[in-house]
C-alpha cells in the first residue's frame, strides 16, 4: 500500500504505548466487574481488598437466578421481551431512519432545511421532562403495556436520522446521478447504491440502536405496568437496589447485561471489516 | 406625484400576483419531490408523534404551575423568575454542569478523536479489539456502579485499602460523599464512560473516508501523518465531526445518572447537583413538572447555543 510509506517507527511505538496504557485504565473496572461477579461471599468482603479473584465461585450466578426466581414471571420471558425489543426497534430505527436522511442529506426541497435544523435541535432537549407528554400520547393511543410503547418511540429517535445523515452527504453526486440515468426510483437508489457506500454509518448505529434499546431502563418503567411486558435491565435493576448484600449478585448483572451487547459489537465490527477488504469509497 | 402613485400602485398589483406565484412554485417544487416527502413520511410521523409533541407540551407546561393532578393552571413566566432569580440550588447545579462541560467534554470530544485516529492506524483485527476495549464501558450502560466500589467510603473500598497501604492515607476517606473530592471523581467517571457515541461515529468516519485522497496526498508530498491528518482526514471528516460534536455538548450538559448513583441523590450540599439532576428533583420528587419543564427549557437554550456555536465553528451542515 502506497499509503503507509510515511509512517514513522517512533510514531508507531508512542501510539502503541499510549493506546496500552490508557486500553488498561479503560478496561480495569470491566475486568474488576468481571473479578467480582465470580468472587465467592467471603472474598468480597476480605480485608485488604484483592482485586483478582482467587477461588472463582457461580454462586453469585446461582443467586440471581434463584431471586429471579420468585417473581412472578419466568426469568426468560424478560430476556425474550429485550431482545425482542432490541432486535425489533434496531431494525426498524436504521431503515426508517435511513429513507429519512437519504433526502435530508442529498436534495434541496421546500422544507427541508427547516426539518433537518428542528431534528438537531431536538437532540439537544433532555429528554426527561417530555416523559410525561408521551405517557399521555401513548395512552391517548392506547399503546400503553404494549410492545409499541418501548419500541416506536426508540425507532423515531433523532440521533440515528443525524448520525446517517452525516454520513449520506458525503456520498458522491455523480455516483446517484449515475443509479438514477439507470433507471432506479429514488427508494432503489438509496437502497442498492447509497446504503452499501455507508456501511459502516448503519453498521455503527445497528449498534448503537441496539445498546440503546437493551440498556433503556425509563421507558419499560414509565410505560409498562403489566410484569410479563418488562425488560432485563428493568427486572436486574431490582436485584442492585438490594443493597451491599447483593453485591456478588449486582456484579454478576452488570456481566450478564454486558454480553449480548459485545457479541452484537463483535459481529458488527466483524462486517466492517469485511466492508474494508472490499471496497473504499471511491468515486 | 402622480407617477410615484402609479409606480405604487403597479408594484403593489405585481406583488399578488406574485406571491401567488411563488406558492404555485412551491407547490411545483413539493409535487416534484413528493417521492422525498414519501421517504420522509413514517420517520416524520412518529418523530412528530414522540418528539415534537412532547418538546412542544414541555414548552407550554414551563408557562404554567402543573402537579400532574390538578389541570395545569397558567401563570406566565413566574417559573423562569424564581428559576433564575431565587433559586441559590440551581446556581450551585449551573457551576457543577458548567464544570462537565467546560473540562470532561472538550477532553472526552478530543480524547475520542485523537484515539479513534491512533486506532484507525492499527490493523483491521486489532483494530476491531482496541475499539471494543475503548468502547466496553458504554456498552453496559449501568457497569458504572463498580467505581461505588473501588471508591468505597470504608477500608474496604480498592483505593483507600491502596492508599492506606502506600501510607498515603491513615484513615478511609469517604471520597464520594466529601463534597471537595466528590465532583472531581464523577468527572473522572464520566470520562471513562463518555467514549461512546462520538467514538464509533470517529471510527466509521475515517473508514468512509476516500482511501484514494491518502494516495493522491503522499504523492502530493505530504510529509507525516499529522500533515495527512490536518490537510486531508480532518476536512473530509467533517460531517462525523459536527455530529459528534453536538452530541458530545448534549451528553454533557445532560450529566445525572452518573453523579446520582455515585455521589448520592441528593448529593451532600448538592456538590454533586447537576440541572437534570434538579429537574428530577422536582419532576419526580416534588411532582412541580411546570417547575421542571422550566429548567428543561433553559438547559435546552444553554445547550442549543453551544451546539449552534460548534456547528458554526465546524461549518459542516
Amino acid at each position: 500500500m502506497p499509503v503507509k510509506i510515511y509512517r514513522s517507527i517512533w510514531g508507531n511505538i508512542f501510539i502503541f504505548i499510549f493506546l496500552g496504557l490508557l486500553a488498561c485504565f479503560m478496561a480495569l473496572p470491566l475486568v474488576f466487574t468481571i473479578s467480582m461477579a465470580f468472587k465467592p461471599i467471603d472474598e468480597l468482603f476480605l480485608y485488604p481488598p484483592r482485586f483478582f479473584v482467587m477461588k472463582p465461585t457461580l454462586k453469585n450466578f446461582r443467586d440471581l437466578f434463584s431471586i429471579m426466581g420468585n417473581s412472578l414471571v419466568p426469568f426468560t420471558r424478560f430476556l425474550f421481551n429485550s431482545i425482542i425489543i432490541g432486535v425489533i426497534g434496531t431494525v426498524g430505527h436504521v431503515i426508517i431512519a435511513s429513507m429519512a436522511a437519504y433526502p435530508l442529506a442529498k436534495k434541496k426541497f421546500p422544507g427541508s432545511t427547516i426539518i433537518f435544523q428542528i431534528i438537531v435541535l431536538s437532540l439537544m432537549f433532555n429528554a426527561y421532562v417530555t416523559g410525561i407528554p408521551r405517557f399521555v400520547i401513548l395512552s391517548k393511543l392506547g399503546w400503553l403495556n404494549d410492545y409499541k410503547a418501548l419500541i416506536l418511540p426508540g425507532v423515531a429517535s433523532s440521533l440515528g436520522l443525524y448520525l446517517m445523515r452525516q454520513f449520506m452527504t458525503q456520498v458522491p453526486d455523480a455516483y446517484i446521478e449515475s443509479a438514477r440515468i439507470e433507471g432506479a426510483g429514488e427508494f432503489r437508489t438509496l437502497w442498492y447504491a447509497v446504503m452499501p457506500l455507508v456501511k459502516p454509518a448503519w453498521l455503527t448505529l445497528s449498534l448503537l440502536s441496539f445498546i440503546g434499546f437493551w440498556g433503556d431502563t425509563g421507558s419499560p418503567a414509565l410505560y409498562i405496568t403489566n410484569e410479563a411486558l418488562k425488560t432485563l435491565p428493568l427486572a436486574l435493576s431490582y436485584i442492585q437496589a438490594g443493597g451491599i448484600a447483593r453485591t456478588g449478585a449486582t456484579a454478576a448483572t452488570g456481566l450478564l447485561m454486558m454480553i449480548p451487547p459485545i457479541l452484537f459489537f463483535i459481529l458488527s465490527q466483524s462486517s466492517m471489516i469485511d466492508t474494508m477488504k472490499t471496497a473504499g469509497l471511491k468515486e | 406625484m402622480q407617477t410615484q402613485t402609479g409606480l405604487s400602485v403597479s408594484s403593489n398589483a405585481a406583488a399578488r400576483p406574485d406571491f401567488s406565484q411563488k406558492l404555485q412554485r412551491l407547490w411545483r417544487d413539493m409535487k416534484k419531490n413528493k417521492a422525498m416527502y414519501g421517504l420522509m413520511a413514517p420517520y416524520m410521523i412518529l418523530f412528530t408523534l414522540f418528539t415534537v409533541l412532547p418538546v412542544a407540551t414541555s414548552i407550554f407546561l414551563s408557562f404554567t404551575y402543573y402537579n400532574i393532578i390538578e389541570p395545569p393552571r397558567f401563570i406566565g413566566w413566574e417559573n423562569y423568575k424564581l428559576l433564575l432569580l431565587d433559586d441559590d440550588v440551581f446556581l450551585i447545579a449551573v457551576k457543577n454542569t458548567l464544570m462537565f462541560a467546560f473540562i470532561t467534554g472538550p477532553l472526552s470530544y478530543f480524547g475520542a478523536l485523537l484515539l479513534a485516529w491512533f486506532i484507525n492506524e492499527l490493523k483491521p483485527k486489532v483494530r476491531a479489539v482496541a475499539t471494543l476495549l475503548f468502547y466496553a464501558p458504554s456498552i453496559s450502560a449501568n457497569v458504572f456502579f463498580i467505581w461505588t466500589y473501588i471508591f468505597q467510603a470504608d477500608s474496604y473500598g480498592f483505593v483507600n485499602s491502596s492508599l492506606m497501604r502506600l501510607g498515603i492515607i491513615k484513615e478511609p476517606v469517604a471520597w464520594l460523599q466529601k463534597p471537595e473530592y466528590n465532583l472531581y471523581i464523577i468527572m473522572l467517571v464520566a470520562l471513562w464512560m463518555s467514549l461512546g457515541t462520538g467514538f464509533l461515529a470517529f471510527i466509521a468516519g475515517f473508514q468512509n473516508i476516500d482511501k484514494t485522497l491518502y494516495e493522491a496526498g503522499a504523492i502530493d508530498g505530504i510529509k507525516n501523518r499529522w500533515q495527512e491528518l490536518y490537510l486531508i482526514t480532518l476536512p473530509s471528516m467533517a460531517p462525523q465531526l459536527v455530529f459528534a460534536a453536538v452530541l458530545q455538548i448534549a451528553a454533557s450538559f445532560a450529566v445525572s445518572d452518573v453523579a446520582a448513583q455515585l455521589a448520592g441523590f441528593p448529593s451532600p450540599l448538592y456538590s454533586a447537583h447537576t440541572i437534570v439532576l434538579h429537574m428530577v428533583d422536582y419532576g419526580n420528587i416534588r411532582y412541580e413538572m411546570g417547575y421542571a419543564s422550566a429548567i428543561a427549557v433553559v438547559l435546552f437554550s444553554i445547550t442549543v447555543a453551544f451546539g449552534q456555536f460548534a456547528r458554526r465553528v465546524i461549518k459542516a451542515d
